[in-house]
């Protein structure tokens, strides 16, 4: 199964939904920014990768799995949860992207350029995740 | 206080926008790889450059990488249990978050304390 964009899919959201990761996303930054304040850069930096939004985003997820299988007279919820895991898989291989990121960023920030490792991280979280995912599906 | 505010909105547009590439793309597995988007650290770690220079936000990104193993541990979990017991996905996903607390601080004990 390869790739592919559904623009249709952000058409049953709400306001609401849209608002709520705003303020988790934005929530979370100040904290991380509160903590490095706080209590410095080692305990700030666990809050880089802490799952804030993921509750919400899985939630909404299962939610609209759920709507859709309503709309035809069946019971979505069993299909809601069942998308969300799979989400939370495909997650999982996020993460092995996410350590490389932090890999990244801790050894080339102190001498290079921070725009371009800041760029390089990120693109190396894409390929890692990437490469995850297509080993994930091959198994 | 303008730092925090320009946190808050450099967090809360990077997130949604990560969460909004999530949500368009297909299959879900793939959608799912954006969910451990390094979004909060793209928000914060120019700021942190800027306010306290590079060997700092070098030393809060060696913390990130055990916050995304605990972040691993905390995904693997809660696709696990969906999987097998099909509990309700927003009692799953909020009743885990202690596991992440767990090991990230079980990690922040054995490797990162006393480092500066």
């Amino acid at each position: 199964m390869s790739v592919s964009i559904h623009l249709q899919s952000l058409r049953g959201n709400t306001i609401s939904e849209y608002v709520t990761r705003f303020a988790f996303g934005g929530a979370i930054s100040v904290i991380a920014g509160l903590s490095a304040k706080h209590y410095g850069p080692v305990v700030a930096g666990l809050l880089l990768a802490f799952p804030a939004i993921f509750p919400a985003s899985a939630t909404l997820l299962a939610d609209h799995e759920k709507q859709k299988m309503k709309k035809i007279g069946c019971d979505g919820t069993l299909r809601g949860r069942a998308a969300a895991a799979v989400d939370a898989d495909g997650t999982t291989l996020g993460c092995l992207g996410l350590i490389a990121f932090g890999l990244i960023v801790w050894k080339f920030l102190p001498h290079h350029s921070a725009a371009l490792t800041l760029l390089f991280a990120t693109a190396a979280w894409l390929i890692i995740s990437t490469l995850a995912w297509v080993i994930r599906r091959k198994l | 206080m303008t730092d925090l505010i320009l946190r808050f909105l450099l967090g809360g547009v990077i997130v949604s926008a990560f969460s909004v590439i999530a949500e368009v793309l297909r299959p879900k597995r793939f959608a799912g790889l954006f969910g451990a988007a390094p979004s909060v650290a793209l928000a914060t770690l120019p700021l942190t450059i800027h306010s306290n220079g590079a060997a700092y936000a070098a030393t809060e990104a060696r913390s990130m990488i055990a916050g995304a193993i605990a972040f691993l541990i905390y995904a693997w979990c809660v696709s696990r249990i969906l999987i097998r017991w099909k509990p309700s996905t927003l009692l799953t996903t909020t009743a885990l978050l202690p596991l992440w607390l767990a090991v990230a601080a079980g990690l922040y004990w054995l490797c990162l304390r006393g480092a500066a």
